[in-house]
């Protein structure tokens, strides 16, 4: 039993939280997030020579990791300094593709999460919220369960910003022209791998949420003494801490079981509850800092639209609840 | 990263299991399986068996006759226990008073009291709260005066667990009224048959009798049962603290108490459904897993951290408030489960040809009106809170 990262991963954890911290700070954060084509690609070209990518893919597949304590370690920094580039997709696709060798250098991804229909290898149909496919280079898509990439030039699209930064889009396919991957598109893998993700990002965004709720608390004066006086206040105050704990518990049980049997169901027990917690973390920060947590101006405004919609991405809190309720009816 | 329990950890757990197969009494574990009351003797049975085995004093050195664990190994022994059904070792002479007088007290006490609470000669048991010493415990009053050799006691103390077994007492009494509150209070040892004492039942919300009062007139008790210091009362309990919060969370419990939850909501019932398959149940069902399953890795994070800096830190009060709501919660669920079937009481008028449920479910009432208690005692939720607020958060 040991709870202490890795050297290996305790230096990634600091390169990349060192980097965002210069390069990434949210101030450019907010240029990016909010306006097309919400994505840096210099940056993003940096971080994937800094290794981002490869800490996502397993060495015997080039990488340098892999593993769900690997995925953990870089969403929680990037969601530590709310970084809005499409990481989701790219930890995603390398659940999906056998080669990885465009992904590992800078390659970008956008997955649609229904299936569509395939007449030979001409596709059809509507893929709806693609995380990143705004500026993907290539389109990955489900249909008949068989995988097909598609170049995103030769797709339609509707690209927009999201509410909470970052970008996604439309895809419209209409017998467009796509290159068949493999016959079997493991896409149940690819969400449990992007669900562990988007629980380490959001464990990330509750750590530097909490802490500027706090450092608030202590210097905020109100009928004469820090608001962090009083006990109405305190009391919340430890109850999102002890909520945030068994978040963190719960993503590093799903991170353990990352490659096991026990895969699916512990994704699923993460993301319930960190859905759960970080929609706590986001109200109560809001309600905590007062009327200055509504202002676009303050940070704390920018991790709470993050943190509540988190839930809104690979199935919510209650999906995930039903899923992890579904399994005792076959006790 | 790593989640697992080493090679000789795992050795121990399985030496911890072989030996509850064989030596826990099957009628005592089913007892403690139905939450029947358990009496002096059922404790003093299973005291006994691991006194034999040597695993009694779990918090103690080698060197006192306890088993010199860390906190891993208590941990895997507590949790083996729960699952198997074990009593709970009755904490207030081996887990209280024990590494008190290991730490404070002096050669002859050690030399004295140890072996007769390893033995069960004395059943020692606490005078801590008072009627106006609750959460604010510094406030005591119970007032212990010089006169000569003695200490002259005289005032009440309360929720004395088992003190209806207890032929000993420690208590928390005042005997300086100037300066902090705090700072005038002592640590004493007396004996229950010293004239002057009275103790009486508490009959609890769920009709039990688990607590006592204790009412103390012109009680001398000799200045050699002090502990530590004279006024260094505070200090001891303080430390005491600390060891009252090994299995702080009692994750044991909480596994336990659901899987007699899942089994029951699992049984086909008069009209062939099952409860567990309705959808609204098991989604409620499935919230309190999720809950357990992160709080064994949070006191498994707790555990790595106090074998790292030799103690339980402020954080054991994170493991107090929630797992004390998560124990809660599966009461309140298992309550429910039953429907009109919670409500006979006592529960053994019926037998069992006339029973509705299970005899491990018929005092799903009483433990969640019981265990309403978990949040209040050892320190209030509400306390707890304000503990993590300064400690933990600095507000």
């Amino acid at each position: 039993m040991d709870f202490q990262p890795s050297d290996d991963r305790r230096l990634l954890r600091d390169t990349l939280t060192r980097y965002l911290a210069e390069q990434y700070p949210l101030s450019h954060r907010n240029a990016v997030a909010y306006a097309a084509p919400y994505h840096d690609p210099v940056k993003w070209a940096e971080m994937a020579d800094l290794g981002v990518l490869h800490a996502l893919v397993p060495e015997a597949r080039a990488g340098l990791g892999g593993a769900g304590f690997d995925i953990m370690t870089v969403f929680e920094v990037l969601g530590a300094a709310l970084c809005p580039e499409p990481f989701l997709p790219a930890v995603m696709a390398v659940q999906m593709l056998d080669d990885l060798e465009p992904l590992l250098a800078g390659h970008r991804y956008g997955i649609g999460l229904t299936e569509v229909t395939a007449q030979g290898n001409s596709l059809s149909g509507r893929l709806s919220v693609v995380y990143g496919g705004n500026v993907a280079d290539t389109l990955l898509a489900v249909a008949d369960g068989a995988l097909f990439a598609i170049a995103t030039k030769d797709a339609k699209l509707s690209a927009y910003g999201m509410i909470d930064g970052g970008g996604a889009c439309e895809v419209f396919l209409d017998n467009t022209t796509a290159i068949p991957v493999t016959e079997h598109a493991n896409l149940a893998q690819a969400m449990d791998a992007g669900a562990l993700a988007l629980c380490a990002e959001a464990i990330g965004a509750m750590d530097t949420s909490f802490a500027m709720l706090t450092d608030y608390l202590k210097t905020r004066k109100q009928f004469g003494q820090t608001i962090g006086s009083f006990q109405a206040v305190q009391h919340r105050v430890v109850d999102l801490m002890t909520e945030i704990e068994q978040a963190r518990s719960i993503t590093i049980l799903a991170a353990s079981r990352f490659g096991t049997e026990e895969q699916t169901r512990a994704v699923s027990m993460a993301k319930s509850l960190v859905g759960r917690v970080a929609q706590q973390v986001s109200e109560e920060m809001i309600q905590l800092h007062g009327g200055i947590a509504m202002t676009w101006d303050h940070p704390a405004s920018h991790y709470a639209k993050r943190l509540v919609m988190i839930d809104h991405q690979l199935g919510d809190s209650d999906a995930h609840l039903t899923r992890v309720a579904a399994h005792y009816s076959d006790t | 990263m790593d989640l697992s329990f080493s090679p000789a950890e795992l050795a121990f757990r399985d030496e911890v299991r072989g030996f509850l197969a064989e030596a826990l009494p099957a009628a005592l574990a089913q007892k403690v399986r139905n939450g029947e009351a358990l009496d002096k003797a059922d404790f003093g049975q299973w005291h006994a068996i691991l006194n034999a085995k040597g695993w009694l004093a779990n918090t103690w050195p080698e060197a006192f006759g306890g088993t010199g664990w860390g906190p891993v190994q208590r941990h895997i022994f507590e949790e083996e226990c729960c699952l198997a059904y074990a009593p709970r070792i009755v904490p207030f002479g081996l887990n209280m008073l024990g590494p008190v007088l290991i730490k404070f007290g002096t050669p002859e006490q050690q030399a004295d009291r140890l072996p007769r609470i390893l033995d069960g000669r004395d059943w020692w048991c606490q005078g801590y709260s008072e009627p106006n010493a609750g959460s604010d415990l510094a406030s005591l009053r119970c007032a212990a005066l010089r006169d000569g050799d003695h200490y002259v006691i005289n005032g009440q103390k309360t929720w004395t667990s088992y003190g209806q077994f207890a032929n000993k007492i420690f208590c928390l009494v005042r005997t300086a009224t100037t300066g902090k509150p705090q700072a005038g209070i002592s640590f004493v040892l007396v004996d229950l048959d010293t004239p002057g004492i009275e103790m009486r039942p508490i009959r609890l919300i769920e009709g039990g009798h688990e607590v006592n009062e204790v009412f103390f007139t012109d009680v001398r008790v000799p200045v050699a049962n002090l502990v530590g210091e004279e006024n260094q009362g505070w200090t001891i309990a303080k430390f005491l603290l600390g060891h009252e919060r090994t299995n702080i969370a009692g994750v044991g419990y909480s596994v336990q108490a659901f899987e007699q939850l899942r089994v029951l909501a699992c049984q086909p019932r008069d009209d062939s459904t099952r409860l567990i398959d309705d959808p609204l149940f098991a989604a409620r069902l499935a919230t309190i897993e999720i809950d357990i399953e992160a709080m064994k890795i949070t006191n498994l994070r707790m555990l790595d951290n106090a074998r790292r800096n030799g103690a339980p830190g402020p954080e054991a009060s994170m493991l107090k408030i929630k797992g004390a709501v998560i124990r809660q919660s599966i009461n309140d669920l298992a309550r429910r489960a039953l429907g009109p079937a919670a409500a006979p009481f006592p529960v053994e008028a019926l037998d069992g040809n006339t029973a509705l449920v299970p005899p491990d479910q018929a005092r799903n009432a009483m433990r969640y009106f019981n265990n309403r208690k978990l949040s209040i005692f050892g320190g209030s939720n509400e306390i707890q809170r304000n503990i993590l607020s300064k400690t933990m958060v600095g507000l």
